[in-house]
């Protein structure tokens, strides 16, 4: 019924589980290049030379303003007129995410810093820590429990913006399901309901896993 | 040559507005000064000066005979005062014990052992035994507070400085504070308090140093300040803590 | 760069600018008075329809609009719910914004301190008046900073809806891309509309972030900084909000 038959047969749903793969691969490589490159930016960002606090800012301010599809289209079709190069989808999509990421990564790094009260410096500070010192054991530790829930968050955020990869051709779960959906046009004519239903609830479950986990250590550790 | 505190006309600013005048003080080891002034006077600000928190803009202080704030060894001198804030800062991401070990631990390279030994003690000095693993969420803010206490003491300081420590805390908790502060003053501590507790003051203190509007308005021992202060200022500011019987 | 290419051009971006703007405050509209309805649900603790919005909210966050947008759009046909391109933008654009409004309005009811409903009820007042008086004022004030980020949330959202046809900024680019390669002159104009789309309310996110966060020094309760912070977290959060003075 609804065309919800359609997902398990033959290798359908086992298609449509490597579409969603597709996307969550290209998520978690950027995840793991843009949370190290958000600390390090973040870390500048608070800092206090004002050149590279200006440059950051507009970098930063610029990526986290476009809508991530317009940089997706800059990367892919804008680096083929420029320089010729002619990436992939796939390419594209990890370097605009890894720096959608590491700005996003950054600000929450910037953030969790600021809100590091004035005193627990001045703390450190009487019981004569040197600024390394008070970074390494009383700064650092409390902004990694700040900063683990902020960044599960961004994964899931992460995880939900990469199904616009679809926009510059990368075959993922969507475009799966369009070729599924073509495939059975005659014998189910109604499997785009089902099939658009499933891919929801499997986006759902990858991105409601971490969201819950995310809620748990926040609630632990507020 | 027993001064061990010696503040010499400083002068603190913020921006345009000054904050401490030609402010001069010594402290004789093993003295207790409180420091009194209504609010916004400057007396924080002056211990916030002393522990080199704040930098100055005229005058200097000198712990032991060192300058604290030309010298290359600032943090050197520095070990050697210890100060409580008001807000009771702990760590919070540490427990109890490590709260207080860190700094012995990590600034003064003590085994870790020997510094858990030592905070075991100092806690059951203030009455917080067993509460060695507690996070400090899990702690009322008088118990804090002592922590906060036993984390400065551990550092061995030679001058202690408290800033209004109780303050933020419940009345029924000042008390527990107060008297953590009085048994260090029984051992011979020597101390700078800033406080608005008229009756602990007037126990604790050697001697009573009033500040307003950023200067010295009278330095005198307690029974004299208390009873038959000198300047116009310090009987006005001693008035505000007496009411009037209106029946 | 080709000038004649971009004047050309500008017309047939300025359409779809309109466009994209349109729909995009449409949805925002209609993902307000979700939100509204959602916040006030969960606020007053009403049984059942609270435990729908829950779930709303839960399904609305953790999903792409662009996946919203094809299950509206391709997958609603099949059991008999048709709608136009225009209407399942509008439509699934309030469907993810509501919740995000909901979550923005809710943590504004939420940093209001009980003692000031009470303090309403025992000089008086009634659940309206307390609300109108004494909740909303408050609640309105912590919202207002995740509220406009959501806004600018929202118009960035709206870049996916040349997936259902309809052609806004996205489709206009892809399409001159295709059509005659002049790469540059679209991409230029494309990030130009946005930028004039979206820098001023992304400027008056700032704003708004600075005044409430300076006025309130000194006055905001510990309860509301906390609910602030909460909310920031819950935003979307797409604009620089300067956190940090």
């Amino acid at each position: 019924m609804w065309g919800i038959e359609v997902i398990f047969k033959g290798k359908n749903f086992l298609r449509l589980l490597g579409g969603l793969g597709t996307a969550l691969e290209i998520s978690a490589t950027a995840v793991l290049i843009s949370i190290p490159l958000g600390i390090i930016l973040g870390v500048l960002m608070a800092g206090k030379n004002p050149v590279i606090k200006a440059i950051l800012r507009v970098y930063l301010d610029f990526i986290r303003i476009m809508p991530q599809l317009v940089l997706l289209f800059l990367v892919f079709f804008g680096t083929t007129k420029a320089w010729g190069w002619d990436l992939s989808g796939e390419v594209s999509s990890v370097i605009v995410f890894s720096m959608w990421g590491a700005a996003e990564m950054s600000d929450l790094v910037r953030g969790s810093l600021a809100a590091i009260p004035k005193h627990q410096y001045e703390s450190a500070q009487s019981l004569g820590f040197t600024p390394i010192q008070t970074k390494m054991y009383i700064i650092i530790p409390q902004t990694i429990r700040r900063l683990i829930p902020l960044s599960i968050n961004l994964i899931t955020r992460m995880i939900k913006t990469t199904s616009l990869v679809l926009m510059i051709g990368v075959v993922e779960v969507l475009k799966v399901s369009q070729q599924i959906i073509e495939a059975n046009r005659m014998t189910a004519p109604d499997a785009a309901f089902g099939v658009y239903l499933f891919v929801f609830v499997l986006y759902f479950i990858a991105c409601f896993i971490p969201s819950i986990f995310a809620r748990k250590l926040e609630k632990k550790w507020s | 040559m027993s001064e061990l505190l010696e503040v010499k006309h400083l002068t603190k600013r913020f921006g345009d507005s000054s904050v401490l005048e030609d402010i001069n003080i010594t402290v004789k080891k093993g003295e207790v000064v409180v420091i009194l002034g209504p609010s916004g006077c400057g007396k924080s600000t002056l211990l916030r000066c002393i522990n080199a928190l704040e930098d100055i803009q005229g005058g200097e202080i000198l712990i032991d005979g060192e300058n604290i704030v030309r010298s290359p060894k600032t943090s050197d001198i520095m070990s050697k005062v210890g100060m409580v804030f008001q807000s009771y800062d702990l760590f919070p991401h540490l427990n109890v014990i490590d709260n207080i070990t860190l700094a012995p631990r990590k600034v003064q390279k003590r085994p870790k052992a020997e510094a858990e030994e030592e905070a075991r003690e100092l806690l059951k000095r203030v009455g917080l035994s067993g509460r060695e693993k507690s996070l400090p969420r899990e702690l009322s803010g008088g118990q804090k507070q002592r922590v906060a206490i036993v984390r400065a003491l551990i550092m061995h300081p030679e001058l202690l400085l408290f800033d209004e420590v109780t303050a933020a805390l419940d009345p029924e908790m000042v008390r527990e504070v107060l008297e953590v502060i009085l048994d260090l003053a029984k051992q011979g501590r020597t101390m700078m308090i800033v406080t608005h507790e008229m009756q602990f003051a007037k126990a604790i203190a050697d001697r009573v140093i009033m500040i307003d509007s950023g200067t010295i308005v009278e330095e005198a021992p307690p029974e004299q300040f208390f009873t038959a202060p000198a300047s116009e200022r310090a009987k006005q500011f001693l008035s505000t803590f007496t009411y009037e019987n209106v029946r | 760069m080709d000038i004649q290419v971009l004047q050309e051009y500008l017309p047939l971006f300025g359409n779809a600018a309109l466009l994209t703007l349109g729909l995009g405050l449409a949805g925002i509209a209609l993902s307000i008075v979700t939100g509204l309805i959602c916040s006030l649900v969960q606020y007053y603790k009403v049984p059942v329809a609270r435990q729908i919005v829950r779930i709303y909210i839960e399904l609305s966050r953790n999903t792409p609009l662009l996946i919203q947008l094809f299950f509206i759009y391709y997958g609603l046909p099949k059991i008999g719910i048709k709608t136009d391109p225009a209407v399942c933008g509008i439509a699934g654009l309030a469907f993810l914004g509501g919740s995000y409004m909901a979550e923005a309005f809710r943590s504004g009811l939420d940093a209001v301190e009980k003692i000031h409903v009470e303090s309403a009820k025992s000089l008086g007042m009634n659940k309206l008046q307390t609300f109108i008086y004494v909740v909303l004022p408050q609640a309105v004030r912590t919202s207002i900073p995740p509220f406009t980020a959501n806004v600018i949330f929202l118009l960035k959202e709206t870049s996916v809806f040349s997936a259902v046809s309809l052609m806004d900024l996205m489709f206009t680019a892809k399409d001159l891309i295709g059509l005659y390669y002049n790469t540059t002159e679209s991409l230029f104009l494309l990030v130009i509309f946005y930028l004039i789309i979206l820098l001023p309310v992304s400027l008056l996110g700032t704003y708004f972030e600075h005044r409430f966060s300076n006025s309130g020094k000194g006055q905001v309760s510990k309860k509301t900084q906390s609910a602030v912070k909460k909310n920031r977290r819950n935003t979307e959060k797409e604009v620089a909000p300067n956190v940090g003075n």
